[in-house]
């Protein structure tokens, strides 16, 4: 097998990934960077946020309301300390993005223009039109290519990680274009591959949001943190589940029922203003609106369609102007695959799960339990985002986090020697003779896409908005199945060439792995907190459940689900409030 | 809503086994409202695991799943079925080499990428405590339609300059993303990407066909910023000859 050394492996080349090979090259450009991924840097799901990125800069604005938002947003679940820091860091950032030339919208002034987001009390949202995370993947990757440090390895599939006495020591990683495996040692890696939003069936992610990294984490024995808190975004496209960036109701964009009724304002979130008002109603956090989306459904007032029921979004008083300068994608998505054109026709739209607010457990450096081992991005939990994240704030933590994380993997690289070359070695040959088994394994009665489809289902109808202990203990017991079976799926395509069937099948693996743990940890949290809402326990437990649930991979059955503290530092739990009562201005 | 049978007619080309491309027909049941690029999907989850193409977000903006449809290059996920007949045909773009079935090789792309320095080269460094360059709108509009490129390749399959070179013209996208940096007020790097751009395979080779602007999928108008690029370039040939500095 071909080694490839290098100082830092990254593995993932999206936002996360680039924004920490640069802050390596940077910190030190006598590192080599190995920069590992399945995709070419440009087709990351990075590319695909649209509404913008949170940081403080205007002059009504501070550190502490941004904080605080987070913090309440995230039903206070989130680790205080990784949140100040987090919002201290995030504008010199957004101000570095700028200097490597993301096109931020901008005032008559010249200055970069802010938008309203949900959740949030003050307008603190940079944005470029409504492309904010294309944008800024496109100006990392044409960034990256001035570091000759950065060496790239794109469509480089990772599949495991090599772990020396709980110190990290690489990753072997598929050659797309060979089909060759490749053991990447290196003293550091740190892992930004993304969420694992297609464990749902019903999604904004990529293909490609599958949840290699953090299974891979996983199964390494980093715990997975928090992983029950799944992300539905309020406005998705029905069918495609095509994301309608927050921004369109930011922009002043409301939400109707069957009755053409701003229904929001029954759910502690009004009054209905004619113009936005922050933290209010449309600008309400998104855990809240897809709740009050599944409460109009039991009560009959959504609308019936062909991919169930929708809600409308209604964007006609906007302007055509508005519309084209600040939501053209928008716009150009809903006339081409809804047949609405939003300056003129309600869009229609429902919750559709868009981020994992769980990942692979680290500290505020990034750092996992795992020596030299390092995540950042939706892969990680850091955590900032709690129960609820709250839009806008991803985009920051993967630039936060990417940097953060580099510089101590940089630290890291200088201060350790060379791992143990023989166990490594012996290491990477088990990892290939894996994919070697499953290339000769014949006769499999099992599908990929018949048990991706069973899992699927069952995190909808188990793990959806709302969940309780039977719908729960069903999706246990459904992958459970669904894990069993899977060892028996036999690649029907046994080349070597871009062998999409073996890629598809290792990442179903790396699916199971992730619903596994949202399953479990879902199960054992009685309680109801942010985006997980149990209908058996509907109150939120702070005795019990000011914690992280972490989940513990196990070969031969259910991970174990233990807890870590959330650190508190200045804001004591208190009730969440939004609507009047929330105090907000005018957008 | 009834489904409808769709002929799909995928090249295949598998180098370990195929000697060359070949066909082959795939009976695809398509609710309406599909795009190409589902029924694709339908195949590979349904009928052949072992057909290959790239693909991820579905939603025009990662650039990843550009086809040859019907002869004309697209994006699988921007092309309706409503739009075709009940025959459509799928290739892989033309211009590159064929790695598997629809994957092509798209080295010669991401070097050209590369070539053009497409990031900003200011004047001086400037440090994050200084805070963002001004920028006004109008000043962010002279590029911002060029920065909007998905990097899909769709420009390189249409570009028949590209194509007649051996690959040799740096292209629609890298051309226009070279410009997009020129234009941005932030940049002073022109005359480093001049050398380039000025080139015999840089904007001179194009013979303005803009093939490349039609089938865009993101109206970057790549035909247009290489206009625009060759006239700046002449400008800065003749304030040269008579020893101005250009930008």
């Amino acid at each position: 097998m071909q080694i490839i050394d290098a100082d830092i492996v990254i593995v993932g080349a999206g936002g996360a990934g680039l924004r920490a090979a640069i802050a390596v090259a940077e910190a030190d450009p006598s590192l080599n960077i190995a920069l590992v991924s399945k995709v070419y840097p440009m087709r990351s799901h990075t590319c695909a946020a649209e509404g913008g990125a949170a940081g403080v800069v205007k002059a009504n604005d501070t550190l502490d309301y941004h904080f605080n938002d987070t913090v309440s947003g995230g039903d206070w679940l989130t680790d205080q300390d990784a949140v100040e820091l987090f919002v201290n860091e995030i504008t010199k950032e957004l101000i570095q993005m700028e200097h490597w030339g993301c096109p931020w919208s901008r005032e008559s002034s010249g200055h970069v223009a802010v938008r309203p987001f949900g959740g949030m009390k003050i307008m603190r949202t940079w944005y470029a039109a409504d492309k904010t995370g294309f944008h800024m993947l496109h100006t990392l990757f044409q960034t990256s290519l001035k570091y000759p440090s950065i060496k790239r390895f794109d469509e480089f599939y990772a599949t495991d990680l090599m772990v020396d006495e709980n110190v990290s020591a690489g990753c072997t990683a598929i050659e797309m274009r060979t089909g060759e495996m490749k053991l990447f040692r290196g003293k550091a890696v740190i892992i930004c591959s993304g969420g694992a939003g297609r464990i749902f069936p019903f999604t904004t992610n990529g293909a490609i949001k599958t949840g290699d990294g953090m299974a891979m984490a996983y199964r390494a024995g980093v715990p997975l943190k928090d992983m029950e808190f799944v992300q539905y975004h309020p406005t998705g496209l029905p069918g495609s589940g095509i994301l309608l960036t927050e921004g369109c109701r930011g922009e002043g964009g409301y939400l109707l029922n069957k009755d053409n009724y701003r229904y929001l304002q029954d759910y502690d979130l009004g009054p209905a203003t004619p113009k936005p008002v922050l933290k209010s109603m449309e600008l309400g956090p998104r855990d809240r609106l897809s709740q009050a989306f599944w409460q109009e459904s039991k009560k009959g007032r959504t609308v019936q369609g062909k991919w169930g029921d929708v809600v409308w979004l209604d964007m006609r008083h906007l302007g055509e102007k508005l519309i084209n300068e600040r939501l053209p994608l928008v716009r150009d998505l809903s006339i081409s695959y809804v047949a609405a054109d939003p300056v003129t026709d309600l869009v229609p739209v429902r919750p559709v799960v868009h981020y994992m607010m769980g990942g692979i457990h680290t500290d505020i450096n990034g750092a996992t339990p795992v020596a030299g081992l390092y995540a950042a991005g939706e892969c990680a939990c850091v955590s900032i985002n709690g129960a609820n994240r709250l839009g806008s704030n991803s985009l920051g933590e993967l630039l936060v986090f990417g940097a953060r994380a580099a510089r101590f993997a940089v630290e890291h690289a200088k201060s350790v020697k060379a791992p143990r070359e023989a166990l490594v070695t012996a290491q990477a040959a088990d990892a290939e003779g894996r994919i070697k088994a499953l290339f000769k394994r014949t006769g499999g009665k099992q599908r990929v896409a018949q048990l991706r489809r069973e899992m699927n289902l069952t995190l909808e109808e188990g793990c959806g908005i709302y969940r309780d202990e039977k719908s729960l203990r069903e999706s246990v017991a459904v992958i459970a199945d669904v894990r069993a079976r899977y060892r028996d799926v036999a690649l029907e395509d046994k080349s070597s060439v871009y062998n999409t069937d073996l890629y598809q099948t290792l990442e179903l693996g790396a699916m199971i792995e992730c619903a596994e743990a949202v399953a479990h940890s879902a199960l054992q949290r009685t309680e109801s907190r942010g985006a997980h809402q149990r209908l058996d326990y509907v109150e939120r437990d702070d005795k019990a459940f000011l914690k992280h649930s972490m989940a513990h991979y196990n070969p031969n059955g259910d991970p174990r689900i233990d807890y870590l503290d959330v650190t508190i530092t200045k804001s004591q739990p208190a009730a969440r409030v939004y609507g009047a009562a929330a105090g907000g201005q005018a957008a | 809503m009834s489904k409808r049978n769709i002929q799909l007619e995928v090249l295949r080309y598998r180098p370990e086994q195929d000697r060359e491309p070949v066909f082959q027909t795939y009976t695809v049941p398509c609710e309406e409202e599909w795009v190409v690029l589902d029924a694709l999907n339908y195949v590979k989850d349904e009928i052949d695991r072992t057909l290959s193409y790239r693909w991820s977000c579905h939603m025009f903006v990662c650039g990843s799943c550009g086809f040859k449809i019907n002869g004309e290059p697209k994006l699988g996920c921007k092309a309706f079925l409503r739009d075709y007949g009940d025959k459509i045909r799928v290739e892989p773009l033309d211009n590159f080499p064929i790695e598997r079935d629809l994957v092509v090789v798209i080295d010669d792309f991401v070097d050209k990428l590369q070539s053009v320095k497409p990031y900003i080269i200011p004047k001086e460094e400037k440090s994050v405590a200084a805070g963002e360059y001004i920028q006004t709108p109008a000043q962010l509009k002279t590029f911002k339609q060029y920065s909007m490129c998905i990097n899909c390749l769709l420009c390189y399959s249409a570009c028949p300059q590209y194509g007649l070179t051996n690959q040799e013209f740096i292209g629609p996208a890298a051309l226009a993303l070279a410009h997009r940096y020129n234009m941005d007020s932030r940049d002073v790097g022109r005359s480093a990407r001049e050398h380039v751009l000025a080139s015999h395979e840089g904007v001179w080779e194009c013979s303005f066909v803009g093939a490349c602007s039609i089938v865009c999928p993101k109206d970057v108008d790549p035909a247009g910023a290489i206009q625009q690029a060759k006239f700046t370039s002449a400008i800065d040939y003749l304030t040269s000859m008579v020893g101005i500095g250009g930008k």
